[in-house]
């Protein structure tokens, strides 16, 4: 069971939290506007990393927020996590 | 003392305290700190077990968890009867009984043995091959007879009696093993002051010690040591030490799955005692000291009876002073064998021969072994074995310079072997760690670390006693963050590491069979085939010959798999690669992982305020999610179809009370709550005014039907929305995502009131004039509340949103009071109806009711595939908003294809028949396979109001198939001749033009 660093809550076990898919895919604020082959991607191609991989989580039982983690899709292990809305951070920061 | 093989002295058993235990019926005498493989080989008793395929006879090889064949069944009742347990784990108590599995008639003579007969059509992936043909015996013959062989033990016949618990803990260092490293690395950490918890998989701490005979450590006989370490350890309140609990899995971000055995050792545990603990322990750093495990030697007939592994011996005689013969052979490739044949020596035991299959060997074990006259023969290897069900005789022989052999047989009782020791990864790999294969060892060792992992010990090939301790050490204070270096002073004879990997060369024939994997009855010559017919992948080999695949997880065999796979192919054993180490380490139990989580307990229940009203009318239940909701209510005499169709027949021409508490309810609030739903819902909610409810349908982002509910709007920024019961969780959820991720700049909250508001139903022409006696500064009437109006006000003197709304198509009401007043206002309209008819309805009648009128229930008539259109909701869209969610989905062209499933009614040409829900519709009534499917019945119930049965179905194209005749075929024993004709409808079967409502 992982141990999700809440950016609000602090470490806590996977089980009070539910996973979001991947993070960063923001919803076209014009969705009218965005091509058939665009909208397709929107809803359905994700990356699937294998290796650093941003995804949402959602601290279901906890605060009830949406955050977003960097973790490596091969090892588990939890680079960074930081709020919605939030840009990625970067390599550097995920070495620190 | 009766036992032959018993020592005079030594061991750590209790000989001041004989057990009486039987084993397949017959009673033996062990002692007190016995397991049962060290009681039955006290007693002369090799033969435990019948091996998996062949159903050769078996003997007990190892003294751990790594044993592949003494594998036995425990019981003390029809409940309490464990199969598959390993005899060398399973601790001796007065009064156990065991037998022995996979036999019959019985252990000595057993049928099944003429499968060894049947060998050459058991050889690898043979039930790939043999059970293909023909075609028509599988069925009748190959699938049962393979399912009668298939499987290990029995289970028992009654249900599971006991208690298992489960607890969460937090540790900053966990040891797992708690051998001299172990104890070592917990010492460490422990004097540093943070929490420490030691377990490990036996009933006394120690590992290795507990057979060292005469090693000093610190200038203190071993055995010394480890009494006062242990007791060191017990003393500090920083420690927890768990024996008899198995470090089972190691999971991402160190945490570790244990299972402690509470209560299998005791003879009579006290009523309530627990009988296993599941820990989940969270550790800053995890130092695994599980040891190695020793290598058997592969040979011709290497499985007989009384051929066991070196350590094991020496493990049996030291620690529980057995021995396990008169006179042994030694057929070895690596100094360990030579400790126990000096200790068998010494406890008076013939050493008929040690054959080493190594050329030279020189280190100080085999010094002392020749000083003390043993026959060492160097360069001679082991190539059979004689005996029935116990050997009798070992075949050594020696290889000249052209290939030659050159054999005797040599009488013994028994034979050791080894092959050297495999380090433990199992743990290590499991966390993900990587694994680097070491030539000097011939062994994989743990290499980086993908948690805060520390390695120490036999487990990273450091197999002296003075390594062990010292790398104990270090793991354990470099684990607790202080990484101070401490030497042990440790004399001992230490044997070289180095071991034979693979195969024995033998001049034996192709027929002989030399086990590799003793549990799963793989030989080298399935290794063989599977290399021959083309298989390289090491993971491919291991399915194809399941070498590796029994519940030992290949403790004893991977390795040397590996090595007969690396000679056949010629490929160093890193090029072949390694199987996965998965969890859990040893088998455990389902009580443990299902600890409390059974029967009542097995899920959370939810009920409703009434619902000790509704169990007190006889209500039966059904489960909708995690609610218990009344089904029906049968009065005296009545099955479920008498009282669904007086419950509805009552809605229609009285009145019905139907309790709708578990809808999901969620408040949104917020000077944005009307922009909010406009961007949610498909429908439009700006002009929605006060006072007024609107059927609200929700889409996904990719334009599918997710959930429906009725939308109150309570206030300009109120909206008080309801759910289906099973969808309040992901409705709350997906409109928080939306809230949190993508429009944080509107002003909205919302709070699920589910449990907060109890919700009676009441329903038919007479609801209204039952509710109006019971209600304060509410105008009733129909100009005042029509139908879809909603108000506040007061019931029975409590607070009440009371919408006039309707599932049935009857006149309705929906009372909404905080729950806690639910019972009482429910008894309250319960009493003011009886005048009116009024009529407690169940889940089943209020299906049947919203069925005439055409209503879906969103998961049962939609499936996740279905968007408004194809449900005939399309007339819910709010066409002139710009956006909504799933709005630029539906515009997608494949959601307007004329071939999509639509919903439509479907009557039945005789009335009595009532559809199966699920079943196919096809165009004609026997259409020859394969059958082109065009829809499926989703709702289909016996109608009494229409005294007829009715059914909804999504049909391919359904609108434009009005008035035509489909098909719906029935499966039966001699095909679909049965197919039932059914005429597509509208599917508002009643009231079509929807007067009633309006009461």
């Amino acid at each position: 069971m992982l141990l999700i660093p809440c950016p609000y809550c602090g470490p806590r076990p996977e089980i009070e939290f539910v996973h979001g898919g991947e993070a960063h895919i923001a919803r076209p604020p014009v969705p009218a506007d965005v091509g058939l082959e665009d909208w397709t991607a929107f809803l359905y191609l994700r990356t699937n990393e294998k290796g650093v991989h941003a995804e949402r989580w959602r601290h279901t039982h906890g605060c009830a927020r949406f955050f977003n983690a960097l973790r490596d899709t091969a090892t588990d292990q939890i680079l960074a996590t930081y709020k919605a809305g939030e840009a990625r951070p970067g390599a550097a920061a995920v070495q620190a | 003392m009766s036992a032959p093989f018993r020592t005079p002295a030594g061991g750590h058993v209790d000989r001041a305290r004989p057990l009486r235990f039987t084993f397949d019926g017959k009673t033996y005498q062990g002692l007190e700190g016995d397991t049962l493989a060290s009681a039955l080989l006290a007693n002369g008793v090799h033969l435990m077990g019948r091996s998996f395929k062949y159903h050769r006879p078996r003997g007990v090889v190892a003294a751990g968890s790594d044993e592949p064949n003494a594998l036995v069944a425990v019981y003390r009742d029809a409940a309490r009867y464990t199969p598959n347990l390993r005899a060398t784990e399973v601790e001796l108590y007065d009064g156990l009984m065991a037998e022995s599995q996979n036999r019959w008639p019985s252990l000595a003579f057993d049928l099944g043995a003429v499968n060894g007969l049947l060998a050459p059509f058991l050889s690898a992936g043979f039930y790939y091959k043999t059970f293909m043909w023909p075609r028509k015996a599988w069925d009748r013959l190959y699938e049962p007879l393979i399912r009668r062989a298939a499987g290990l033990g029995k289970s028992p016949t009654a249900p599971d009696p006991d208690l298992y618990l489960q607890r969460y803990a937090h540790c900053e260092v966990l040891v797992v093993g708690a051998g001299p490293a172990g104890l070592a690395a917990a010492l460490a950490a422990a004097e540093t002051g943070v929490r420490v918890m030691l377990v490990d998989e036996q009933r006394a701490l120690g590992g290795s010690l507990l057979s060292a005979t005469d090693a000093t450590v610190d200038g203190q006989l071993a055995k010394d040591w480890l009494a006062e370490t242990v007791a060191a350890l017990a003393a500090k309140p920083n420690v927890v030490l768990l024996p008899r609990t198995v470090a089972f899995g190691y999971f991402p971000h160190n945490m570790i799955g244990l299972v402690e055995r509470l209560s299998d050792h005791l003879a009579a545990p006290s009523a309530g005692r627990p009988r296993e603990r599941l820990w989940q322990v969270r550790a800053r750093a995890v130092v695994l000291t599980a040891g190695a495990i020793e290598r058997p030697l592969v040979f011709p007939d290497n499985d007989r009876p009384g051929v066991m592994l070196a350590g094991a011996a020496r493990t049996y005689l030291n620690r529980y002073g057995v021995t396990p013969g008169r006179r042994v052979a030694i057929a070895t490739g690596h100094d360990g064998a030579y400790r126990a044949a000096l200790d068998l020596h010494r406890a008076g035991v013939e050493i008929a021969a040690i054959a080493d299959v190594r050329p030279e060997s020189g280190g100080p074990l085999v010094r002392a072994a020749r000083a003390a006259g043993l026959p060492v023969r160097s360069g001679c290897l082991i190539t059979g074995t004689k005996g029935v069900q116990r050997v009798t005789a070992a075949r050594l022989s020696t290889i000249d310079g052209h290939g030659a052999f050159a054999s005797d047989m040599v009488a013994c009782d028994a034979v050791l072997m080894s092959g050297g020791f495999t380090p433990s990864v199992h743990l290590f790999s499991q966390s993900r760690g990587k694994l680097v294969w070491d030539d000097a060892i011939s062994a994989y060792l743990p290499g980086e670390a993908a948690e805060r992992t520390y390695i120490a010990g036999a487990g990273r090939g450091q197999f002296g006693l003075a390594e062990a301790l010292d790398s104990g050490w270090a793991a354990g204070a470099a684990a607790a963050g202080q990484p101070i270096a401490r030497r042990f002073a440790v004399e001992a004879l230490e044997a070289d590491a180095k071991g034979v990997v693979g195969a024995l060369p033998h001049d034996r024939g192709r027929r002989r069979k030399a086990f590799v994997d003793w549990q799963n009855d793989v030989v080298t010559s399935d290794l063989k085939l599977a290399v021959r017919e083309g298989f390289r992948s090491i993971e491919h080999i291991k399915r194809y010959t399941t070498t590796g695949m029994a519940t030992d997880q290949g403790k004893t065999s991977n390795i040397n798999a590996l090595g007969v796979v690396s000679d056949l192919l010629d490929t160093p054993i890193p090029k072949i690669g390694l199987t996965t180490f998965r969890m859990p380490y040893t088998p455990i139990s389902f009580g443990s992982m299902a600890g409390l989580a059974r029967g009542d307990l097995f899920d959370p229940v939810r009920t409703t305020p009434t619902h000790d009203w509704a169990v007190a009318q006889g209500a039966v239940f059904e489960d909708v999610a995690l609610w218990k909701r009344a089904r029906y209510f049968p009065k005296a005499g009545e099955d479920m179809e008498t009282a669904v169709r007086r419950e509805g027949l009552a809605v229609r021409n009285a009145c019905g009370v139907f309790d709708a508490s578990t809808l999901g309810k969620i408040e949104v609030v917020g000077p944005d709550a009307a922009e909010f739903l406009n961007r949610m819902y498909v429908n439009p909610w700006s002009k929605l005014a006060v006072g007024r409810c609107r059927y609200g349908l929700l889409c996904r982002e990719d334009g599918f039907v997710m959930d429906d509910g009725v939308v109150g709007r309570l206030a300009p920024d109120r909206f008080h929305v309801t759910t289906s019961t099973g969808g309040a969780p992901r409705v709350l959820a997906m409109m928080e995502d939306y809230i949190q991720t993508e429009w944080s700049d509107l002003q909205v909250w919302l709070t699920s009131t589910t449990e907060q508001w109890a919700v009676i139903a009441l329903q038919g022409p007479n609801a209204r004039t039952i509710l109006s006696g019971l209600v304060q500064g509410v105008d009733l009437s129909p100009q005042a509340l029509p139908h879809m109006g909603v108000v506040e006000g007061r019931i029975c003197g409590v607070p009440m949103r009371l919408f006039r709304v309707s599932f049935t198509g009857e006149l309705g009401f929906e009372i909404n009071v905080p729950a806690d007043f639910g019972r009482s206002v429910w008894e309250a309209v319960w009493a003011a109806g009886q005048a009116q008819g009024l009529t407690a309805y169940g889940t089943e009648a209020m299906h049947v009711l919203r069925a005439e009128k055409g209503f879906i229930v969103v998961g049962q008539d939609s499936d996740g595939t279905a968007t408004p259109d194809d449900l005939g909701l399309g007339w819910a869209i709010g066409k002139t908003k710009p956006d909504f969610v799933g709005k630029r989905s539906l515009a997608r062209p494949s959601m307007a294809a004329p071939t999509r499933k639509q919903l439509v009614g479907l009557l039945t040409a005789d009335p009595s028949v009532v559809l199966e829900e699920g079943a196919q519709i096809v165009l004609t009534p026997n259409p020859a396979p394969p059958m082109r499917l065009i829809g499926h019945v989703t709702s289909s119930y016996f109608s009494a109001t229409l005294g007829r049965s009715i059914a909804m179905a999504m049909v391919s194209g359904g609108r434009a198939r009005m008035g035509e005749t489909l098909y719906s075929p029935v499966p039966n024993p001699k095909g679909f001749d049965a197919a039932i004709p059914v005429q597509v409808t509208s599917p508002v079967f009643y009231d079509v033009e929807g007067a009633r409502v309006n009461g």
